[in-house]
């Protein structure tokens, strides 16, 4: 049975402060809205092995390492550079050697490991002011998830350096591709946000498209062909156990997303060649329509509080991108560039809505402030589609696919600054990717 | 919906079966002579392109699509004519129901692309409905750009995307 561990089983990820210290003013600090960023030196030597950790420290530090540099805004100085080791976790901090080396940022820890249980402690410290930043901090949990106390881990340390949210422990449910372009083979597949640990939740036997993670992670919805007609279901990620949503005859559903509650899903429903916008509670199946044009009024997507809704429509006679009250009404429209807008999406913070832009034959990925105001754009491709916000709102994946008949789909990452493009290495072609809430 | 209804559709979407899918069907029925039509398909159930009464028949010599202009769902004049063919061999042949399967280039976000691909299919589907065919025999799926039928990325191959094509399911209008 494929199961999704990370939800599954409820690892219990115990949190103890290690000890009190006190507290600095911290100067050492990255700003992520701030212009050109020069990434910040740190170093991580292997955590110190306190009992049974074996490769565990070597891995989990490499983990720590691999989820800081891949921000953009940290850079890795190796460990040929080191003058210090840190052979004990409690040891004084040699901070003269680490400023030799320019280490702005050091990060220590230590791994117990006993049966299946593992310990994972960390200190960090700001080098140049010679002070630890923050408290140390211990996590516990199950050898199995020795790569979720790492993003932990990583996540603190991001978290006190940056004054964001983390990101890093979380999952990325998307669809996994393979087949030639003209009968291309799709499945619904999860994966750690840096693409490790990929599962497979169905086969490649119906079409699936663009699914989608309840706000605390613990059910699925997508659109798939099962029946030969899209329609959209409801997957619970304990167990994959799936049922259809409405589905009327001769309609179709599509483009489903939670509201901030997860008790009802916002889709788009055909009927007759017109799409409209419906809004389903998944407790009493009660349906109510938000939307009612001759246009196509597709790819909703609520506001973090609830109150609104984002969606595109064309009834300008272009795709548009309008923000309306969550009960329906008259929308407004925010979207005042050139060229057509869609597949909007309202930050998790609520301060911005990404988008996929066309204009001239390119497509790109953007923000903009929700009242339209501030348009940014972050990629410029051949087809870049599907933008989905990080748990903390600074970072933005998305679908990006080449042209021709080799053109497959990858999945992209990117912050909110246009910085840190990058790939995110599946098995595979991929696409739609949906990123879960940050996993208790 | 009936209970059975809802079994069979849940045992689909665990992908124990998919045996009604209109796209396996349209590739079964994709023997009209493009290039597309691989090896492995048995265009023998599609009946001998000669006989008037065959689906090869209904596919090559009638047509089985119709091709639309970017972003739009208007049936061209070339379009209707097809469609006038289409009614008069399924008002004909009343054994006979269809799908009406709508589809887009991949110059479009995803969503977008199944609504106008149902846009494309359902104009059709009025103009069959308007020349007398039973609205019964006809249903409408929207592929969006997720079957394209042409893959270089550009107008020539674009042209051909852009279509909505009609297949037939023998027996099962009787």
């Amino acid at each position: 049975m494929r199961l999704i561990d990370s939800f599954a089983r409820a690892i219990i990820l115990a949190l103890t402060l290690i000890l009190p210290t006190t507290l600095n003013a911290a100067p050492l600090r990255i700003v992520i809205d701030s212009g050109v960023i020069e990434p910040m030196p740190f170093a991580a030597p292997t955590f110190v092995d306190e009992g049974g950790a074996g490769e565990f420290a070597a891995r989990i530090t490499q983990v720590v390492a691999a989820d800081l540099s891949g921000t953009g805004l940290f850079r890795e100085i190796g460990a040929d550079a080191f003058i210090s080791q840190v052979s004990s976790f409690g040891a004084p901090i040699s901070y003269n050697d680490w400023q030799a080396i320019n280490a702005q940022a050091l990060v220590t820890g230590a791994v117990t490991a006993s049966g299946d249980q593992i310990v994972v402690k960390f200190r960090v410290y700001d080098v140049f002011s010679g002070a630890e930043l923050g408290e140390g901090i211990q996590f516990a949990g199950s050898t199995g998830s020795w790569r979720r106390m790492a993003h932990k881990v990583a996540d603190a340390v991001y978290s006190r350096i940056t004054g964001e949210g983390g990101y890093f422990d979380s999952r990325v449910v998307y669809v996994a591709e393979s087949g030639p372009k003209n009968a291309r083979l799709k499945q619904l597949a999860v994966m750690d946000y840096d693409g490790a640990n990929i599962q497979y939740l169905t086969d490649n036997s119906a079409l699936v498209l663009a699914p989608r993670f309840s706000p605390t992670g613990d059910r699925i919805l997508f659109t798939s062909y099962a029946t030969g007609f899209p329609q959209i279901y409801l997957m619970s990620a304990a167990d994959l156990s799936t049922r259809a949503l409405e589905q009327q005859d001769g309609t179709m559903t599509f483009a489903p997303r939670f509201s901030p509650d997860g008790q009802s899903v916002v889709f788009s429903l055909e009927r007759g060649g017109n799409t409209d916008i419906y809004r389903l509670d998944i407790g009493s199946s009660a349906l109510s329509q938000l939307t009612n044009s001759p246009a196509i009024e597709t790819a909703p997507s609520y506001s973090p509080d609830g109150s609104q809704i984002v969606f595109e429509s064309d009834r300008s006679g272009t795709q548009q991108i309008y923000v309306m009250s969550a009960g329906g009404g008259e929308p407004v429209r925010i979207s005042n560039g050139k060229g057509r807008y869609g597949t909007p999406v309202w930050s998790p913070r609520g301060d911005m809505i990404a988008f996929t832009k066309q204009n001239e034959g390119r497509f790109h990925i953007g923000v903009m402030l929700v009242d339209g105001g501030e348009e940014r754009l972050l990629t410029s491709s051949f087809l870049d589609e599907g933008p989905t916000w990080a748990p903390n709102g600074r970072v933005i994946m998305f679908t990006r696919q080449g042209a021709g008949e080799g053109g497959e789909a990858a999945l992209f990452s990117v912050d909110i600054s246009g910085r840190n493009l990058r790939q995110i290495t599946t098995d595979g072609a991929a696409s739609d990717p949906a990123w879960s809430p940050l996993l208790p | 919906m009936s209970i059975l209804t809802k079994a069979l559709i849940l045992i689909a979407a665990l992908g124990l079966a998919a045996c009604n899918n209109p796209d396996r069907n349209g590739d079964a029925a994709n023997g009209d002579g493009s290039p597309m039509n691989g090896t492995g398909i048995n265009s023998s159930a599609l009946g001998d392109p000669n006989d008037p009464n065959s689906i090869a028949y209904f596919n090559q010599t009638i047509g089985d699509r119709v091709l639309f202009a970017v972003d739009t769902s208007t049936l061209t004049p070339e379009g209707r004519a097809v469609l006038q063919g289409q009614a008069q061999w399924l008002l004909s042949h009343p054994g006979y129901a269809a799908i009406i399967e709508g589809h887009a280039d991949e110059q479009g976000t995803r969503e977008y692309n199944l609504a106008l691909g149902a846009r494309r299919a359902s104009a059709a589907q009025d103009f069959l409905i308007s020349q007398g065919v039973p609205a019964g025999l006809l249903r409408t799926v929207s592929y969006g750009k997720e079957r394209p039928l042409a893959v270089c990325s550009d107008e020539a191959c674009y042209s051909q995307n852009r279509r909505a094509v009609t297949v037939l399911q023998a027996g099962a209008g009787a």
